[in-house]
């Protein structure tokens, strides 16, 4: 069976309507995407659907009570609350560098979560 | 300006000075010090630089700056690190009280009263979130009601949550972020109510904030009322007509303890307006040329206190160009601004920034359609002679639209006015 389906792109500001068509496992782009990028993100958004996760995790005797994380590369979005989970039950001591993996393979994902803000120690 | 007694005064002089160290007073600063002004003094009044990017932790910053999407502090972190490299002078927790026309700075912090001198200032302030009052919204005045920003800021900042049950007023996509941020955290967002017939916040986040989490965006809909004793209760909202007036019959109770409000930003130029310098009334932001320059002299603006920018990659950018002319102004001297012509909003443009242009030659300006169009087409026109005409793909409100035209010297010897129009194909 042949459905048509129209995907917002994401990727970037513009959020081009991308129509395809979906035959099975075969993916046709109709019209309207104005870059490259559109393609390849219609495609996983059809049949792998996946988004960047950002949140942030407890940090212990920091300059500040959080620190901001993301995902290391984009998660499957059935997997999003699942992570979220085992992202609140951690915590993190201070310091804390932008970049540093904060948990490795994330409920079982092979995805880690990394810090994006650096976090001094507190002062006191 | 009486200086109290006991008060420390402490005298400086710069060659330039930039108000607000969020990503727009960074990227001026360091521009300012690439394009050779010396000794560059950045104030800001928090105790962190980066302004509103470290509360911003989601990502999609700079994909049309560098490719890569990064989250709001690894971007703010990205300049403040190129920012201490160039030994820019950076003032913190400090607030500026006011300048005056001769750009002599009065700026507060604990160490006591600064005076800075400086050859050119740079404007850098931001913006602040509308409020219930701005939009006057009936009802009681209950603990529960939040700008959006705040209750990022508590989020994602101070680990504190607003509350559990929430109503969204508004989707700029400072509110569609907080819809996604909420329900990540555990609370239930029980929709985002917008008066317009389409969203105003990006694409993306209607997709990736609200349809992925099955978020209702009530369109055509607006609150009318605010309900709760101590803690808000429930919101009203009812639909409106095409002038926007509520229908009456159409209101429907919401049981909720949050209200957070997404009503759209407001340019921080209070410093700009007590000096005397033009207020743009539709941006909310200075009337400057094209190098960014105010109405007062070796004065320049840039980031959200000229206009509320949808990216900071673009905002960046401008800002690195008014930095630069603020390096500039200290070196070249100014001519006689005898010809000026000046651009204003045609058919279907909200607005267009410079307002001014001083000088002939390569301009880009900067505009906002009115409302969502397919394609459409962009005139530039000079008395009746048509400048540019350029054929748009798309034309949305909330993704500004920038344009470079060239501007030879005979249209400013003989035009005062360019009209910015956005008509259809």
């Amino acid at each position: 069976m042949i459905v048509e389906r129209n995907i917002t792109c994401i990727v970037c500001p513009i959020g081009c309507k991308i129509l395809v068509r979906i035959d099975g496992t075969q993916l046709e782009i109709v019209e309207g995407n104005k870059c490259k990028r559109g393609i390849e993100y219609a495609k996983n958004e059809a049949f792998d659907p996946r988004r960047m996760l950002t949140t942030s995790v407890l940090v212990n005797g920091g300059e500040w009570p959080l620190v901001s994380v993301k995902s290391s590369k984009p998660v499957p979005k059935e997997k999003l609350f699942p992570i979220l989970k085992e992202i609140k039950r951690t915590a993190v001591n201070a310091p804390v560098k932008s970049g540093q993996t904060i948990i490795k393979n994330v409920a079982n994902t092979d995805i880690s979560i990394v810090a994006t803000k650096t976090v001094k120690n507190n002062k006191i | 300006m009486v200086e109290p007694e006991g008060i420390k005064v402490i005298d400086h002089s710069a060659d330039v000075v930039v108000i607000g160290g969020g990503p727009a007073g960074l990227a001026a600063a360091i521009s300012a010090k690439e394009s050779g002004a010396e000794h560059v003094v950045l104030l800001d009044r928090n105790s962190w630089l980066g302004g509103i990017l470290p509360q911003c932790i989601h990502d999609g910053f700079g994909v049309e700056e560098t490719g890569t999407s990064m989250t709001g502090p690894e971007y703010a972190e990205k300049y403040i690190e190129m920012a201490e490299k160039q030994d820019i002078d950076i003032m913190k927790e400090t607030m500026v009280l006011q300048f005056d026309k001769r750009r002599e700075i009065t700026a507060v912090n604990k160490n006591g009263l600064h005076k800075i001198k400086a050859s050119a200032i740079v404007l850098a302030m931001g913006c602040r979130e509308k409020t219930r009052w701005n939009v006057m919204i009936p009802g009681d005045r209950p603990s529960g009601i939040y700008t959006a920003g705040v209750a990022q800021a508590f989020i994602n900042l101070y680990n504190i949550m607003p509350g559990k049950n929430v109503i969204i007023l508004g989707s700029g996509d400072v509110g569609l972020i907080m819809a996604r941020r909420l329900k990540f955290e555990g609370a239930n967002v029980l929709g985002v109510v917008e008066i317009l017939p389409y969203a105003s916040g990006l694409p993306r986040n209607v997709v990736q904030c609200l349809e992925d989490y099955d978020i209702p965006l009530f369109l055509n809909h607006t609150v009318t009322c605010i309900n709760g004793k101590e803690r808000v209760e429930q919101v009203i909202i009812a639909q409106v007509d095409k002038k926007m007036n509520v229908i009456s019959g159409t209101e429907k109770k919401i049981e909720c303890d949050t209200f957070l409000l997404s009503l759209g930003l407001i340019p921080e130029n209070e410093l700009a307006n007590n000096v005397g310098i033009e207020i743009d009334s539709i941006t909310g932001g200075p009337t400057v040329n094209q190098y960014f320059e105010t109405t007062l002299s070796g004065v320049f603006a840039c980031g959200n206190c000229l206009q509320v920018y949808d990216t900071v990659d673009v905002l960046a950018t401008d800002a690195k160009n008014a930095g630069k002319s603020a390096a500039k102004n200290l070196t070249i001297q100014k001519k006689d601004k005898k010809i000026i012509t000046k651009v204003a909003p045609g058919r279907g443009v909200r607005y267009v920034v410079p307002q001014i242009i001083s000088e002939p030659g390569k301009v880009h300006l900067t505009l906002r359609a009115e409302k969502p169009r397919e394609s459409s087409v962009l005139h530039v026109i000079a008395d009746d002679k048509e400048l540019l005409k350029k054929r748009l793909l798309w034309a949305n409100p909330a993704n500004m639209i920038g344009v470079d035209i060239d501007i030879p010297l005979e249209v400013m010897t003989t035009t005062q006015n360019l009209e910015v129009m956005l008509g259809d194909c």
